[in-house]
């Protein structure tokens, strides 16, 4: 038998990383995933119970599914709700029959079916990124709503609604047709991403939760280009999250970043995701922005930077979505790729745009740009405006500080 | 199960009696008719009278009063349904999505509700 304080932390993490797994399969086959959930949970204070005392099973996987269709089985048989589930029951009680010492290979991994109904269109994009947390990730209500800035209540409530609606709208477990897929697994790469990104500017697990769920994927989905590539932008831009802010929290842009800070096991593994799908030639969005980040990733320096071929990247990527940001991006490369005039050209060209008076990054780049070519009062201007934009503590203070050196 | 697909639209929007453009809509309407029934998915369908024909009722203190014109006064009304027979959601999307009106107006599906005896 473990001491206590390992065990708990070998259940805790068992638990974790079991949960999506078991919590699909188990929804697969009650076709319920508010009752998979309920059983699930019951499996786990079971388990808390018990293997401290008995130690952890040599499947732990396949002892709590067998412990939440248990479970399953008893509710069946005494509610009345589940009276005509008597087909499922004795489905569920074979199951059980033979699932003495269960194989926990034999758990069909039902994960992917999972993440397509947790981002089905039907749902709230919020919902969605809630939903997929919760069930694909684990995150308890709480943590959820602490990285929304919700209440846990307003969460549970959201998270409630949800799961009944994809039981009462008939939203289906299932991977989509081949004529839907790319459609449907662009919201998904989407939400996995919008994950990504709410948990990089703060301390928070998402960022972590959003590259497990990308492994999930790649794991799952092995072939598509863009899976492979978003979990190569996910890594390489999570590769250098030490390096972007200083000791007070202050951030550090990337030119002026310590590269040895940087995490070269995650860029090593996602250069290596990108060189393995590049070449199967069916480039996306993310495969691009990956692209851009390991050219950073892989520069010595700031100076020794590929300007021109990054420039290159953000024009494809910008025939593929055509927006403000991207075009920033690539005025900022191009100025170093060719001239500061040319940068700020392509600047100029997006004058007409009205989401411009309030992009923050705009007036940022404009700022920078300016004060390249000498065009101090210029310079301020924007500077004042993107001050004025910036919500963000730290970003403030760096923005602050560059308007101090040229006034 | 069962879905409602309830039909809304603008009055006075999309192909009009009269134009070109009104045949080859009603055509539409009755090639998927045709093939919701023959596929075994049509369980009830029906086009509604115009808007002008509404008149709400209400009851309050065991009065009953009518009003002339329909319960909202938006600008999309509701002009007909189908109730179709789907496997799920996805499937019911893809029905929706192939009823004419949905190219310019909207399809809101709702699933039936089966009460236990």
């Amino acid at each position: 038998m473990l001491p206590p304080l390992q065990s708990e932390t070998l259940i805790e993490r068992t638990l974790r990383e079991e949960w999506g797994r078991i919590l699909s399969a188990l929804t697969k086959s009650l076709g319920d995933l508010q009752l998979a959930e309920d059983c699930l949970q019951d499996a786990i204070t079971r388990a808390v119970e018990v293997w401290p005392e008995k130690g952890l099973p040599d499947a732990p996987a396949a002892w709590l599914i067998s412990t939440a269709r248990r479970r399953a089985i008893d509710r069946f048989r005494r509610d009345a709700r589940w009276a005509a589930r008597v087909p499922e029951l004795s489905y569920l009680a074979d199951l059980e029959a033979q699932a003495e010492g269960p194989d926990p290979e034999a758990i069909p991994d039902k994960r992917l079916e999972m993440i397509f109904t947790c981002c089905h269109p039907a749902l709230e994009q919020k919902t969605q990124v809630a939903l997929t947390l919760r069930t694909l990730g684990g995150l308890t209500t709480e943590d959820i709503a602490t990285a929304f800035l919700d209440k846990p209540q307003t969460m549970a409530q959201r998270l409630t609604r949800a799961k009944r609606k994809i039981a009462a709208a008939g939203i289906p477990y299932e991977i989509p047709d081949r004529d839907k897929l790319p459609e449907r697994l662009t919201t998904v790469l989407a939400v996995i991403y919008l994950i990504f990104n709410a948990g990089y500017s703060t301390p928070s697990p998402l960022a972590g939760e959003a590259i497990r769920l990308g492994r999930i994927m790649h794991q799952l989905m092995p072939d598509q280009a863009e899976v492979a590539g978003l979990l190569a932008l996910m890594l390489l831009h999570d590769a250098r999250r030490l390096a972007r802010s200083g000791p007070a929290g202050e951030f550090i842009p990337l030119d002026s970043q310590n590269r040895n800070r940087w995490d070269r096991a995650k860029i090593t593994e996602g250069d290596a995701l990108l060189q393995a799908t590049l070449p199967r030639g069916q480039v996306g969005p993310y495969q691009l922005q990956a692209a851009i980040s390991a050219l950073h990733a892989k520069s010595p320096s700031w100076d020794a930077t590929d300007w021109p071929q990054i420039a290159a990247l953000y024009g494809l990527l910008y025939q593929m979505q055509p927006s403000v940001v991207v075009r920033v991006n690539q005025a900022m490369a191009v100025s170093y790729a060719q001239s500061v005039a040319a940068g700020l050209a392509m600047l100029d060209g997006l004058s007409d745009d009205p989401q411009l008076a309030s992009y923050q990054p705009y007036h940022a780049a404009r700022a920078d740009l300016c004060t390249r070519a000498s065009d101090l009062p210029a310079a301020r201007t924007s500077y004042r405006t993107a001050i004025r934009l910036t919500t963000e503590d730290s970003n403030r203070r760096f923005l602050e500080e560059k308007l101090k050196n040229i006034s | 199960m069962q879905y409602m697909c309830l039909i809304y639209s603008a009055e006075g929007s999309g192909p009009q009696p009269g134009t070109d453009e009104f045949g080859p809509f009603m055509k539409a309407y009755g090639d998927y008719t045709a093939q919701m029934r023959e596929s075994g998915a049509l369980v009830h369908a029906d086009a509604l009278q115009p808007v002008a024909t509404a008149t709400t009722v209400t009851v309050r203190n065991g009065q009953t009063i009518t009003t002339d014109g329909p319960f909202a006064e938006t600008k999309e009304q509701l002009g007909g349904y189908y109730l179709l027979e789907c496997e799920n959601l996805d499937d019911a999307i893809a029905k929706a999505a192939r009823i004419p009106t949905a190219t310019y107006g909207r399809i809101e599906i709702r699933p039936i509700i089966v009460w236990d005896d």
